[in-house]
């Protein structure tokens, strides 16, 4: 394998991993001046990018689809830790480097007005450390390295939360802290239980235990209880819905750059750790013997509705976005919740899809409240969009996108979503609650376009005129379209994603 | 007939609405003026019942008696939870592979390649050294990173805000809420006092500090052929780094570790620690044949690469526990 | 059940702890006290690890010399060393996740004057009334 794909490709997990994590140590080093830390990870997160990109053509030129694992250290798969990269691991980094580095760039002028000089640096060192993480948690083929990589994703995630001082950011970040510490209690538990049946923690050869323990019918219950709790653990951190109350406080009163982040991603790696142990550690037929996938089901469908019903009550509009970000959670683990390659390749889209479309909107909301003077309230934004039109465009295309306008990113995945659940025996229950459940976005998103399209002449007069930056132009039109090609062209990624899927 | 219905719904719509006739007898309060603390304005709302919507009295109602409620309905659920959780884990364990027993899952041939070849492949005489800084070591330096964000955040969190404050007075928020809320003491942040004339504590730290700078350094260095290493001999370092500021001030600490110290020393012994274990990976997985060599087990200079991380893991472990004493206590390093 | 629940007493005496941490956790108001029950849980884990890695009668693992200038490498002398890996790192992230949560408190109480995260939440909610009752009075007086 390692011949099939060329070495500098075959090096690119552990590089990446590894370049993040390197300039997450030497930032605290630079100098403050001249915004050099962010400079040097804005570089750095775009180097990745490129380096995921090159790999996912490596691995899948020519029609092929290859996987290969990587050796961490001089000592091979039980005995050494190991990552493992196949074309769905490098669609996500790649996805991951993109918003994140859009994100960072996007929010630049917010980010210099909510933290001050000293606590900059530090920011960076967070958000590099972050995607340093998202990148294990994505390549790691070891369980326990994926614990040790929540912990510190879950860290890197509250402090910048927090790093906006104000004492609501405090209250937030320590809520959202102690629920991912029972979240992370949790998976730490069934990691021992695992340990303990199967004497391994690399993924494949737990996997092959636990398959033998299945077939001769023994530990079938501590088996069901370390699934129960590992699942538990992960979906508290991913914001499943009645683990959820954490994320708008979090979300919604943080920094514009931190809630994108946050949002975008910071869920998306808990996710796809999910998918990963699901398919890599359980099998999917272990995962249905055990019954987890009917509970992750309802609960998505409960979560598809509940964060819509919640959405429709806030009245800040980084909060209804913070809350609309639960129920498309609930989205995806309704494609998990369906058990099939195609329900998890359509997951693994709506991941990709959501990654570039919740940044947009937290981006383009930072822009308008910024417009109407610091106001977060919905009314607050009336007429907002003749101010700041970049803005105000991303916030229209982010609402369409979130309801599922044909042409918008959010229609693909919720196509290949009905599209997965067509003969599974859950196919009306599914349907409806899509239907409901774009129903109930439209009720909240379709306000909110109205009325930032409101001409308002009282209010325009106290509006802050100053034009967005050249980044912030960019880094929307970047992310729009971005939101046309998910729209208008995912099939070629469905399929390679399908393809990613059947070799994880 | 008809009529009587309408005036009925009428009737019944204003009072939902709460747009029905005003009592006589009801008192309204002028309002009160808004720049009072809210403990102790007036409590108003509730004496306009009859205005009140029926939104505005299910409002009222839940801010009354929700948060009551609400307490007392997430009190019984986590008990529950609780309770249902240590049920079904007591019901696993009971299930689990005996206690103590050889022909558990878990002795199997990854154990025994750790012990039967573990002292040859990594030259650590101490096996579990070998597997947290060999064989797994990419846990490790995640491990080291877990702690060093943890510093990076504690630092961001207490340090650059409070020596904020000296530069420019108070920030407003403080003004408002801790001074109204916190009257009582001082503020948190100057519990610790330092006093000149603690004789006892003075002598003790005198004779005890080199012995405990000693022991952590053996625990250090040790940490391939005896029970330790990086992590416990950077604990004991830092006692004696806490128990210098106690003794003799922070001010005496602070001339040889300062922030910017503290800083540097994590950054670089990390920064050590990625490149060499990059090294190892990079040759690992390319199977480049690695320049480090391993040692004799059982020498001081033994164990390939992993006296060296033990050394980096130490300082980071002594500078960020001492970090964080100093940033709880001082709100400064 | 009994039965095996007193031969795995290590491991029922880790997850009752474990229970006992998880309800600190959930059920405590004061944010310390919420801190300590995440280290009791913590510290459950710990002690589940260690009763998972003990073979009855065998060495710690630390290679022992054979008296001829050797070592014993035969696996069944020692025990299993992996629990105490696990258990190291275990221990590094709850100092640093305990570390970042007190500091996180601290900066609560610095705000709002208790430890309590509800009474936070009520005390801010009534400022933020009373700022923006100031504001809109401001906005009007200058209209």
């Amino acid at each position: 394998m390692n011949e099939s794909i060329g070495m500098f490709a075959y090096n690119i997990p552990f590089a990446s991993i590894f370049l993040m994590m390197i300039s997450a140590i030497i930032t605290p080093l630079l100098p403050d001046k001249n915004r050099i830390p962010e400079k040097l990870s804005c570089v750095m997160i775009g180097i990745v990018g490129v380096l995921s990109a090159y790999l996912l053509y490596a691995l899948t030129a020519g029609g092929q689809s290859l996987s290969f694992n990587f050796m961490m250290g001089h000592f091979p798969a039980p005995w050494g830790n190991e990552l493992r990269a196949g074309p769905l691991e490098a669609v996500l980094s790649l996805v991951f480097c993109a918003a994140m580095l859009l994100s960072l760039t996007g929010n630049l002028s917010s980010t210099a007005e909510d933290i001050a000089p000293k606590r900059r640096n530090i920011f960076c060192v967070l958000v590099n450390l972050l995607t340093a993480s998202l990148l294990a948690l994505t390549y790691t083929n070891d369980l326990f390295t994926a614990y040790v990589f929540i912990e510190i994703n879950t860290i890197a995630a509250c402090a910048i939360v927090a790093v906006k001082e104000s004492p609501e950011t405090v209250r937030a970040a320590l809520r959202y802290l102690i629920m991912s510490l029972v979240g992370s209690g949790l998976v730490m538990i069934a990691i021992c239980l695992l340990y303990d049946l199967t004497g391994h923690l690399l993924m494949q050869d737990m996997s092959r235990a636990i398959h033998g323990l299945v077939a001769s019918k023994s530990y079938i219950m501590p088996l069901t209880v370390s699934l129960a709790l590992i699942t538990a653990g992960l979906a508290i951190k991913s914001a499943l819905y009645p683990f959820a109350s954490w994320l708008p406080d979090a979300h919604g009163s943080s920094t514009n750059a931190s809630s994108a982040i946050l949002s975008g991603l910071v869920l998306k790696g808990h996710i796809f750790t999910i998918i990963k142990i699901f398919h890599r550690v359980y099998g999917l037929d272990v995962i249905h013997l055990l019954r987890m996938d009917t509970v992750i089901f309802i609960l998505g469908l409960v979560a598809m509705i509940m964060g819509s019903v919640h959405a429709l009550r806030q009245t800040n509009v980084k909060r209804m976005i913070a809350w609309s970000s639960v129920a498309q959670v609930g989205y995806i683990f309704l494609g998990v919740g369906l058990n099939t390659t195609a329900g998890i390749a359509a997951a693994c889209l709506h991941i990709i899809v959501h990654a570039c479309v919740k940044p947009m909107l937290f981006t383009a909301a930072g822009g308008l409240s910024n417009a109407a003077g610091h106001k977060k309230g919905l009314h607050a934004l009336m007429g907002t969009f003749y101010v700041n039109i970049w803005a105000g465009l991303g916030l229209i295309a982010g609402a369409f996108s979130m309801m599922g306008i044909p042409g918008f990113a959010g229609f693909a995945s919720k196509l290949s979503l009905t599209l997965a659940s067509f003969g599974h025996s859950t196919v009306v229950w599914a349907l409806s609650a899509l239907a409901a459940s774009s129903v109930l976005n439209a009720l909240y998103y379709v306000p909110a376009v109205i009325v930032v399209l409101t001409h308002n002449k009282d209010a325009q007069k106290n509006f802050t005129a100053h034009a967005p930056t050249m980044s912030y132009k960019v880094s929307m039109c970047i992310f729009l379209a971005l939101n046309f090609y998910l729209g208008l062209f995912c099939m070629p990624l469905l399929r390679l994603i399908t393809r990613g899927v059947s070799v994880l | 007939m008809n009529e009587e219905l309408r005036a009925i719904w009428q009737s019944f719509f204003n009072w939902v609405m709460g747009i029905g006739p005003r009592p006589e007898n009801e008192v309204i309060p002028p309002e009160p003026p808004p720049d009072l603390p809210f403990t102790q304005r007036p409590n108003d709302k509730y004496t306009r019942f009859h205005e009140a919507t029926l939104k505005e009295r299910y409002t009222q109602w839940l801010e009354i008696h929700g948060l009551h409620l609400f307490s007392a309905l997430y009190a019984g659920l986590s008990v529950l939870t609780c309770v249902v959780i240590v049920a079904l884990l007591l019901a696993t364990v009971a299930e689990l592979p005996p206690f103590g027993h050889e022909g558990n899952p878990a002795n199997n041939e990854v154990i025994r390649r750790y012990v039967e070849r573990g002292g040859n492949e990594t030259g650590a005489q101490n096996i579990v050294a070998g597997l947290i800084l060999d064989y797994r070591a990419f846990d490790t330096f995640g491990e080291s990173a877990v702690l060093f964000t943890a510093a990076v955040s504690v630092l961001m969190i207490l340090g650059a805000s409070r020596r904020g404050k000296t530069d420019d007075g108070e920030s407003p928020h403080t003004e408002s809420a801790g001074r109204n809320f916190l009257q009582r003491g001082p503020p948190a942040m100057s519990l610790h006092t330092f006093r000149r004339d603690d004789a006892i504590l003075r002598g003790v730290a005198t004779l005890s500090i080199p012995a405990i700078l000693m022991m952590g350094c053996v625990v250090v260095i040790n940490g391939h052929l005896s029970p330790g290493g990086g992590f416990s001999g950077g604990a004991i370092l830092s006692t004696a780094l806490i128990l210098a500021a106690n003794a003799y001030g922070f001010g005496r600490v602070h001339d040889f570790f300062s922030e910017r110290t503290f800083i540097v020393s994590s950054s670089t012994a990390l920064m050590i620690y990625a490149m060499s274990k990059g090294y190892s990976f990079f040759t690992g997985a390319n199977h480049i044949h690695s320049i480090i060599p391993k040692g004799t087990i059982g020498d001081i200079l033994s164990g390939g690469l992993i006296l060296p991380l033990n050394i980096c893991v130490g300082l980071i472990v002594a500078g960020t526990l001492y970090g964080f004493y100093a940033l709880f206590s001082e709100g400064d390093i | 059940m009994l039965e095996k629940l007193l031969l795995n007493h290590y491991e029922a005496a880790a997850v009752i702890l474990s229970g006992i941490g998880l309800t600190n956790l959930l059920l405590q108001r004061n944010l310390i006290k919420k801190i300590i029950g995440l280290n009791i849980m913590d510290t459950a884990v710990y002690l589940f690890l260690a009763a998972k890695g003990y073979v009855a009668g065998r060495a710690a693992p630390i290679l022992i010399p054979d008296g001829a200038g050797g070592w014993i490498t035969s696996s069944s002398v020692y025990v299993n060393p992996i629990p105490a890996g696990l258990v190291l790192t275990g221990i590094v992230v709850s100092v640093s996740v305990t570390a970042f949560a007190l500091a996180l408190t601290l900066k609560l109480y610095e705000s709002y004057g208790t430890l309590n995260i509800d009474e936070a939440l009520m005390k801010m909610t009534q400022e933020q009334e009373q700022l923006e009752a100031r504001i809109d009075e401001a906005q009007e007086e200058a209209l």
